[in-house]
């Protein structure tokens, strides 16, 4: 049966609804509640039994909890937060600091919003730490103009996009000539060279290359590596740039809350509820047909998932040109970072860390090299022998992830390649091994107090997620599928070859992490059409 | 460290052989007075065999045997064969009836012309394709999402196009029961010893004609087979140069001569849109999608088309080959892309891009200026040029059902 063959079994007059958006996650949910405060009559239709998508918790043994792959919330826009009434709820208090763990027990702690003040280093090495700071700072500043809208249209630039590139060039002229000049020859640079260029203290450097490549598949001495940390720095969280919160009551309050200011707006939301096929006429979408046979008819269809499982799974390929098909099949998507979550029988003690910054981000990243060390099997599909992470402490936040007395950790580990090699049913066990042999190291007894583990690597992702990669940006993070070229060029900026149907995911601009601009900025889009 | 040279040569054997020879070249070979050759798509071919003027009137007074066998041709088979062609190309493919051809030509996605060509439906579910250049990863991936296998098979299948009026009769002679019965456009299988050759009424000239495929194996007893039938009605062997002055008779164009294809222009103004190369007949927007519709639609809609192809004719006789077209002898309007004296309709005629609105809204007042180099000195000529409809010729005896026996 042909999509038109489907098309012709229902009346097209019939919309069911003015849109529907595939899948729940937070940029779909995002997009509906606008578009359904705009009036519109939203459906979401999500695979799983729960909305949230990466954010959706699960029950890893009993009694004790995941709340997903996010386990921080580092760049939550704030329009976004307000759309959703969760202003206030998320970041109160101080912004959680980020511990630079150290094998010797002497860390460096970043306070603030990424390091406004560091403990544990020496006064030149802060002094250095505040200039490069202050410098990504602003440079990140002049990029985050262009990710707060839709990326220009090559060819179609219009007087909104001339206000912004007019906007940036002038906060670099009034800075002087030298900002500029430092704008232009770093944008691209690798983070290695960039943190030896000001910092000495390797526990810094370690921590800077592990943020700039955090998802992303380049090591920090990898050509552009330093677009990375400029992605993080232009997140903000409660009115500061680079902070990072864990909301009241932990990570899994996050999802509901997406899904309650959506059902507050008059959202229709339907769980378990499958989308096989996207049907479209002669370059028009139209409706979906459901995992039932059910059909919906819209207008307007929202696809919030990966941009390569919107057209090349759902989508009939009639209806799309091959060069786009063939575009969409090229998105380097190929998640790197496996995510652990371990239930233990009491809370876990790292060496040298206060009480208090356990509830922070911990991170082992011993220097530049470790990390680069750590990226260079990834490259011929291995795992990092001597990996890098971050690892947060959920439980602390939120006692109800596991049963009284017992704690949970959340550690996001790289490299881990979708594809390895040996296969993961062989690696796997091998992998999780190594990573809990190194948390042994910071945190002696842990291995004791483990009651039970889950590692979930990229293909497990991919399973669980229905990611297509196990690549949590929906796509490579890096200058080729940025603005223009997110997720590919005839499909940016929202709208897609078939008309009606736009993308709202993060693999469209600006990008990956729970930020909802994606979602945000594809309704605002939709509502500038129509 | 020593290079080993034997076992690199091994691996290198292709560039002993530069141009491939096709499967009737023994024959070909044997009967070529003037060793007149050229390049098509890496294969030796004949510009010329014995005077490129007889060659010509073999296929306008007799029967003309030209080699295609370095048409690339591929093969697309499948359940989805038919929904993957009508993706792929602008025309209506689920029209194309079993046993039959059409011309059609595709576009990449922004409605640009990748190549035409011919497209035989030889049974429900398998086609064959033939064009120009070579297409095979587009063609792949233009495969995703279809239950359909594409295999190129330029090498494996030797054509033949045998043209001219007593084409018919030389087939009857050869003992091909029932070729009266096939109409322009329509397709049919014959046995060949022991095997089968697909012989269609179609070819490039506007003549009577017919086009024959056979694996390449059968190909030099096809060819002696036609021969020797042909004997009698004054079959010749003939090159490129007699086929292009039919061809441009008829009104044929060729791609990468009369307009650049999108995937080999270097230049992004010189891609074409079907309508711009006078192929907006071929394009069905009420067919399901395909490739370059939006494109297309968005153009004629905003009337963004630039060019236009059309066919001239050229007060004079000397042919305007190369020629730049003027609008009032003074604003450049356009290029001619193929020319010649046309010995059957008496006529000077010429192929020619112009650029909007010369062609479509200025249609009067245009110009060729002609450079005629004459024994090291050229004569600038201004000649008129008159737009007129294509084909330059038209002959009964094409489309004549069943043919005449000349």
């Amino acid at each position: 049966m042909t999509s038109s063959d489907l098309a012709r079994t229902k009346n097209f007059d019939a919309a069911d609804f003015d849109v529907i958006v595939i899948g729940g996650g937070h940029n779909g949910l995002t997009a509906a509640t606008l578009l359904a405060q705009n009036g519109r009559r939203v459906v979401v239709l999500e695979a799983a039994d729960g909305t949230g998508g990466m954010m959706r918790g699960f029950e890893f043994h009993p009694g004790y909890r995941s709340a997903g792959l996010a386990h921080i919330i580092n760049r939550l826009d704030p329009e976004v937060a307000k759309l959703l009434k969760l202003e206030g709820k998320i970041t109160s208090g101080a912004p959680l600091p980020t511990v630079a763990l150290s094998p010797d027990g002497k860390h460096a702690v970043l306070r603030g919003a990424y390091g406004e003040t560091i403990d544990g280093v020496s006064p030149a090495e802060a002094k250095a730490f505040a200039a490069m700071r202050k410098k990504l700072m602003f440079q990140a500043g002049i990029l985050k103009r262009f990710l707060k809208r839709r990326p220009p249209e090559i060819g179609k630039v219009g007087l909104n996009d001339l206000g912004a590139f007019a906007g940036a060039g002038l906060s670099l002229i009034t800075k002087g000539r030298e900002e500029g000049r430092d704008f232009l020859r770093m944008l691209l640079m690798n983070v290695a060279d960039v943190a030896d260029e000001y910092l000495s203290d390797d526990r810094l450097k370690g921590l800077v290359a592990f943020d700039a490549t955090l998802g992303i598949h380049l090591g920090p001495r990898s050509p552009t590596s330093l677009l990375g940390l400029y992605y993080r720095l232009t997140g903000e969280t409660g009115g500061k740039t680079g902070a990072q919160y864990i909301p009241q009551g932990g990570m899994k309050t996050l999802a509901p809350a997406f899904e309650k200011a959506a059902a507050a707006a008059g959202v229709s939301v339907r769980t378990g509820t499958a989308v096989t096929r996207i049907l479209a006429d002669r370059g028009t979408a139209t409706g979906v047909i459901l995992g039932n046979g059910e059909q919906l008819n819209a207008p307007i269809i929202v696809s919030a998932i990966h941009p390569q499982a919107t057209f090349l799974t759902l989508c009939d390929t009639v209806e799309l040109g091959t060069g786009f098909v063939r575009a969409v099949g090229n998105i380097r998507s190929k998640g790197n970072v496996a995510k652990l979550d371990l239930a233990l029988d009491k809370p876990p003690t790292f060496t040298g860390v206060s009480a208090d910054d356990h509830r922070g981000r911990l991170v082992i990243a011993r220097s530049i090299a470790h990390v680069e060390n750590a990226f260079n099997p990834a490259k011929y599909g291995e795992f990092s022998p001597d990996p890098v992470m971050e690892i947060t402490l959920p439980s602390l936040a939120d006692p109800a992830l596991a049963p009284s007395g017992g704690a949970t950790l959340s550690a996001l580990v790289e490299f881990a390649p979708y594809d390895l090699k040996s296969g993961w049913e062989n690696g796997k066990a091998a992998f999780e091994k190594i990573i809990l042999d190194t948390l042994e190291r910071y945190a002696p007894g842990i291995n004791k107090s483990i009651v039970a583990s889950s590692l979930m690597t990229p293909a497990d992702m991919e399973a669980h997620y229905h990611l297509p990669g196990g690549h949590w940006h929906h796509g490579e993070l890096q200058a080729d599928q940025l603005l223009v070229n997110r997720p590919v060029n005839a499909a940016a900026g929202y709208t897609t070859p078939l008309s009606g149907l736009y993308l709202a995911s993060a693999g469209s601009h600006p990008g990956g992490g729970i930020s909802g601009l994606p979602g945000l900025l594809a309704a605002r889009h939709i509502l500038s059409e129509r | 460290m020593m290079l080993e040279i034997t076992p690199r040569r091994a691996l290198q054997s292709h560039i002993a052989t530069p141009r491939f020879e096709t499967p009737f070249h023994p024959r070909i070979a044997a009967l070529s007075e003037t060793n007149d050759w050229y390049t098509w798509a890496g294969y030796k071919a004949p510009h010329s065999i014995f005077d490129e003027e007889l060659e010509y009137f073999a296929i306008r007074s007799t029967a003309a045997l030209f080699d295609i066998s370095p048409m690339v041709k591929y093969r697309i088979a499948g359940p989805d064969a038919e929904r993957y062609l009508n993706r792929l190309t602008v025309r209506n493919v689920a029209k194309l009836g079993i046993g039959r051809v059409h011309y059609t030509a595709w576009c990449d996605d922004h409605g640009h012309v990748l190549d035409d060509g011919t497209l035989f439906r030889l049974s429900a579910d398998t086609f064959r394709l033939c064009c120009q250049e070579r297409h095979l990863p587009w063609l792949l991936d233009s495969a995703i999402g279809f239950d359909v296998a594409v295999e190129e098979e330029t090498m494996r299948i030797a054509g033949l196009a045998l043209q001219g009026p007593t084409s018919f009769a030389v087939l009857s002679k050869a003992g091909f029961d029932g070729i009266e019965r096939l109409k322009p456009f329509q397709l049919a299988d014959f046995p060949h010893e022991g095997g089968t050759v697909t012989i269609s009424r179609t070819g490039f000239t506007g003549d009577l004609g017919y086009e024959l495929f056979v694996p390449a194996e059968a190909a030099l007893s096809l060819w002696d087979r036609l021969w020797a039938a042909g004997q009698l009605h004054g079959i010749r062997a003939i090159g490129y140069a007699a086929l292009n002055r039919a061809r441009i008779e008829a009104g044929f164009i060729v791609a990468n001569a009369d307009f650049m294809t999108a995937e080999t222009a270097l230049r992004a103004d010189r891609a074409r849109m079907p309508d711009e190369i006078g192929l907006d007949w071929l394009v069905d927007a009420e067919k399901v999608n395909f490739n370059g519709r939006k494109a297309i639609l968005e153009a004629r809609r905003n009337q963004t088309l630039k060019h236009v192809l059309v066919g001239l004719e050229i007060e004079g006789n000397i042919p305007a080959d190369g020629a730049i077209i003027y609008h009032r002898k003074k604003h450049e309007a356009g290029l001619v892309s193929a020319a010649i004296w046309s010995p059957l309709a008496k006529r000077n005629i010429a192929i020619a891009s112009l650029t909007r609105p010369y062609g479509t809204q200025l249609t009067e007042d245009l110009w060729v200026e002609i450079y005629a180099l004459r024994e090291l000195q050229y004569q600038k000529m201004m000649k008129r040029a008159r737009i007129v409809p294509r084909p330059f010729i038209k002959l009964d005896r094409r489309a004549t059902s069943p043919p005449g026996l000349f």
